[in-house]
């Protein structure tokens, strides 16, 4: 079985759209089929990351929440 | 397939603008300049009082609505010099509209056309909008100084301008484009109608802060106590969050007016010597500047006159500075006839 492509973007403490940004930044880099773990604060994020996503045709895999902090995955596509 | 890149602010004028091009079967990718002083977001993240309302990028919304990508770029850097020095200076506030207008059209043209393949860039102005940037005058230097020339379309008032290329080599109809001129919006919310589209952002004085008269002041005041015009993005956050009061020039105080604010301020408590009160709830006060050791006093004074203990004789505040030192004072909270007007920036 191929060995599951995971990554983690810490965006703590960013402000939206920063959170967007870097996610756009680092999913630019990254191959078909890898998971993000997005790191964030702003709970901006639960709206916009998910928008975002749906925007370039990535999946938001699942969305966490944890007292301050979130944890979005997506899964990149090909688009 | 034609490829245009959209100018998107997430407002009503981009979106038709784009929505016009899309419609003529051209191909239409948005994009989004983060300049730090976009009204996006951080106050809506920040404060409490707004978490009722929908929180969301109204570009990403616009993108969402009309099935386009959308690509938010962090320009917010560069930006300062646009901001610090603007060849065509400001609008009512600190608003470098034009000089930001020829920056965001060059930025899109290096961004589509010389790394990507797009042929034009559109733009949702109209003429008179505005009253300063949105001209018949400053259109063709937009245009000419952004470089793009005659590959800029404004989808929305092409026909009250010289044709384009696009329109000359027909790549768009210019019989379908509109000619919307001055400030009634009423073309533009038929427009929108006529496309189903409701539920748009209506941004009262412009997409970002520096139209805003207290903000403008805030950056003003930040310009004068330091003797220099430069900032770094956090002090733009910071004009963003809380009361700033100013007793002198060398530092000020900014206190967290809620809990939403104080928890964004929390973030800068390492970098900043900060204040709060003891034994009961407080605000959060990080004061910027360089403050004396005799004015930590009159910082604690004012914090107090912030925090719940207001009407007590005296009450207790620490301060904590950068080093890690944390210092004790025990003061009378200030009354507010005794903190003058002025002092708030
Ligand atoms: S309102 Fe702000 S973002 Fe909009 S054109 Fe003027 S300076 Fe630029």
């Amino acid at each position: 079985m191929a060995q599951e492509n995971r990554q983690r973007l810490d965006a703590r403490g960013l402000l939206c759209p920063l959170p967007v940004i870097r996610t756009q930044e680092r999913v630019h880099d990254l191959a078909p089929g890898t998971l993000l773990d997005i790191l964030a604060t702003d709970p901006g994020v639960m709206q916009d990351i998910p928008a975002w996503s749906r925007v370039h045709g990535h999946v938001v895999v699942s969305t966490e929440q944890d007292r301050g902090c979130i944890r979005i995955t997506i899964e990149v596509c090909e688009t | 397939m034609k490829k245009a890149i959209a100018l998107i602010s997430g407002g009503l004028d981009s979106m038709l603008a784009a929505k016009v091009v899309q419609e003529q079967g051209v191909h239409v990718e948005g994009l989004n300049f983060y300049t730090g002083f976009c009204v996006e977001g951080h106050t809506h993240a920040i404060r409490e009082k707004h978490r009722s309302r929908p929180r969301r990028n109204n570009a990403l919304w616009v993108a969402e609505q009309l099935g386009i990508k959308l690509h938010i770029i962090d320009v917010s850097s560069e930006y300062k010099d646009i901001v610090i020095n603007p060849k065509y200076g400001y609008g009512q506030n600190l608003n470098p509209c034009l000089d930001c207008k020829i920056f965001m059209v060059n930025k899109a043209l290096a961004w589509g056309m010389e790394e990507r393949d797009f042929d034009f860039v559109l733009t949702g102005e109209v003429i008179g909008q505005r009253p300063k940037s949105q001209r018949k005058e400053t259109m063709p230097i937009i245009a000419r100084e952004s470089g793009a020339d005659d590959l800029l379309l404004r989808p929305l008032c092409a026909k009250n301008l010289t044709p384009t290329r696009p329109e000359r080599e027909g790549w768009v109809d210019r019989a379908a484009l509109y000619g919307f001129h001055g400030r009634n919006r009423k073309p533009q919310m038929a427009l929108a109608e006529s496309f189903g589209f409701s539920d748009y952002a209506q941004p009262a004085g412009g997409c970002c802060f520096l139209t805003d008269a207290q903000y403008a002041s805030k950056l003003q005041d930040l310009w004068d106590a330091r003797g220099e015009r430069d900032y770094e993005l956090d002090d733009i956050m910071l004009l963003k969050v809380g009361r700033h009061i100013r007793p002198a020039s060398h530092y000020k105080l900014i206190v967290g007016r809620e809990e939403g604010e104080n928890r964004y301020l929390e973030g800068y408590r390492k970098r900043f010597l900060h204040m709060r009160t003891t034994g009961f709830p407080g605000p959060l006060a990080l004061i910027d500047g360089a403050p004396k050791r005799r004015d930590l006093t009159l910082a604690a004074r004012i914090l107090a006159r912030y925090s719940r203990g207001r009407t007590l004789p005296r009450v207790d505040v620490s301060a904590h500075h950068t080093d890690g030192v944390v210092e004790m004072l025990n003061v009378e909270p200030l009354s507010p006839t005794d903190l003058p007007a002025s002092w708030h920036v």
